[in-house]
């Protein structure tokens, strides 16, 4: 239902995130998609990645404050509105959405999500019909 | 083998009214010898004072105060009480601001320094079976030649690894089979971390049981928690450059206080300001007098080491007294706002936050004609994967901060590794970049 993503802590600083890239790389790690946010002091860099558990493990030996954490990924047709829809079904439910992204995967439009209430979420996206991704479905491309 | 649990039983549990005898007999000796310089002439001299007016030890309180000052302007051989020739080694301080301090020592200090530092080191459980790694800096800086001394003197197989390079410092501790390692307590952290990093575990992978740590102010939880990374026991070692070094005061088992050998000092606890005793157990400046000093004997030297004397007897057998661990060094208080801050209180509240590393910058600056204070502070492991909650990390260490200190920090969440914290010596823990007019 849910898929795994890395998030990292990165200061606002030359060379943060490239040393964390570098470190994806050695451990030949793929990143599928990924998010960063700036502020003025931090953000958090969200990857969608091929084997998120054993890049966590890189990251975390390498001294690098990460987390691993579950979010929803839905997969749409790549037509106008479709994201309109889902966002909708989710909005209508009272769930607040806490970040979104979005990445074209295999011809299709992929919608990752974190919200206020998972449980509500999973059962707003099986009652209207969305397709979950799985990470399985995901590794195709890796 | 079995050995006694003191290194100099007849000394270290002398009855008090012995001990306080010989402090009389030492300090009677040590005023005379004093006469030998021409500083103290001159000191007692403006007092009007003879050493035949040191009847008590009650009398200490008539001798003159010696400062660090006092030994920058005296610099390099104001103070020696014999001629150089009979003096065979010096240490001398980093003199940051202005002329650095000089120690001399004859050849009988250092016997007594080198025995000192083993009642510590013994006391604490090192037997000559133990390995003993010395990752402090040497040179000029008192506990690498201090610990060595003492290290030898107890018969351990001693390791002058000195300071920095941490992935050769593991290596000598899994090769050599270190068991009693000695570091600032920094640096012992940034080998746990290098461990961890290299895959390393103390407990499976090294011999490690004691851990002496010193030269920086450290408090109660950051050594269980050093000692509960690194599987050791952490005692605290105390020393003073101008004393000679490390082997001052050191804990023992109890881990609860620091014994300060009496036999070498006369120690009071007086008010910074008043220059008074303060009531006993109460918190005040730590003030020395050497009593088996050759070379450089110090009367009343102001340490600058804020502490208090712990009352009561030890478990331990000792009869010399305990001194509270250490709260800071008066010159490292920041005045701010008018307020006195101490870099101890922010590193205690750090460690109430399991999210954040021990290692802290304290910046303070003058913006738009106000001076600010920032704590920069470590994210030891990402917790969350929301913004808001490190927002209310920031905002919950802020409050307590301000609790602690009164006034309000601004606390910067950097990631791990930004802080440099130095292999050598002390941490840099403030920077003052104020403007001051």
């Amino acid at each position: 239902m849910t898929i795994n993503q890395l998030s990292v802590f990165i200061e606002n600083k030359s060379g943060t995130l490239v040393k964390v890239l570098q470190l994806l790389k050695q451990a030949n790690i793929q990143i599928i998609a990924s998010s960063i946010a700036d502020t003025a002091e931090y953000g958090i860099y969200r990857i969608i990645c091929s084997e998120p558990a054993k890049a966590y493990d890189e990251l975390k030996k390498a001294g690098v404050a990460v987390a691993l954490s579950d979010v929803f990924a839905i997969e749409l047709d790549n037509q106008p509105g479709r994201a309109a829809e889902a966002v909708e079904c989710l909005s209508n439910a009272g769930i607040s959405i806490a970040y979104m992204y979005t990445f074209l995967f295999n011809g299709k439009g992929i919608l990752i999500f974190r919200t206020d209430n998972a449980d509500k979420t999973r059962e707003v996206i099986t009652l209207n019909g969305l397709r979950f991704v799985t990470e399985k479905d995901l590794s195709l491309w890796s | 083998m079995s050995y006694s649990p003191y290194f100099n039983p007849e000394y270290e549990t002398m009855s008090r009214p012995e001990l306080e005898a010989l402090q009389l007999q030492r300090l009677r000796q040590t005023v005379r010898h004093c006469m030998n310089s021409p500083f103290y002439q001159q000191k007692f001299k403006q007092l009007g004072i003879t050493p035949d007016d040191i009847k008590s030890l009650d009398d200490v309180s008539r001798l003159p105060f010696t400062s660090k000052e006092d030994l920058r302007e005296n610099y390099p051989y104001g103070l020696a009480c014999v001629p150089l020739k009979d003096c065979v080694r010096l240490h001398s301080s980093s003199g940051t601001t202005g002329n650095p301090t000089v120690v001399l020592h004859t050849q009988k200090d250092l016997d007594e320094w080198a025995n000192a530092v083993a009642r510590c080191l013994w006391m604490v459980g090192s037997r000559p079976e133990d390995v003993f790694q010395n990752s402090a800096g040497y040179g000029m800086f008192t506990a690498g030649l201090g610990f060595q001394y003492g290290a030898e003197k107890v018969g351990m197989l001693t390791v002058p690894a000195a300071a920095g390079n941490t992935l050769r410092q593991i290596k000598f501790i899994k090769d050599f089979g270190t068991t009693v390692l000695h570091a600032i307590p920094s640096y012992a952290s940034r080998i746990y971390e290098v461990m961890k990093e290299e895959g390393v575990d103390p407990r499976r992978d090294t011999k490690l049981r004691v851990l002496c740590i010193g030269a920086e102010p450290h408090s109660e939880e950051q050594r269980r928690r050093i000692e509960e990374y690194l599987g050791v026991k952490a005692y605290n070692s105390y020393g003073i450059s101008e004393m000679m070094g490390p082997g001052v005061a050191f804990e023992c088992p109890e881990q609860n206080g620091i014994h300060i050998w009496e036999d070498y000092f006369i120690v009071e606890i007086i008010d910074p300001v008043t220059l008074q005793p303060v009531p006993e157990g109460e918190l005040g400046e730590l003030v020395i007098t050497t009593i088996n000093r050759e070379a450089m004997p110090l009367l009343r030297y102001r340490t600058r080491d804020l502490t208090r004397f712990l009352p009561g007897d030890c478990p331990c057998g000792r009869t010399h007294r305990r001194l509270a661990r250490l709260q800071g060094r008066s010159d490292d208080m920041i005045i701010l706002k008018g307020v006195n801050i101490f870099p101890i209180q922010v590193e205690k509240i750090l460690l109430k936050f399991k999210e954040v590393s021990t290692d802290y910058l304290i910046t303070l600056e003058t913006r738009d004609g106000n001076d600010t204070m920032t704590v920069d502070v470590e994210l030891s492991q990402l917790f969350t994967d929301d913004y808001g909650r490190l927002q209310s990390l920031e905002k919950e260490i802020t409050r307590q901060l301000k609790d602690e200190i009164l006034v309000t920090p601004k606390v910067r969440l950097l990631s791990k590794g930004s802080l440099k914290v130095s292999d050598e010596k002390k941490a840099v823990r403030v920077k003052d970049l104020r403007k001051l007019f």
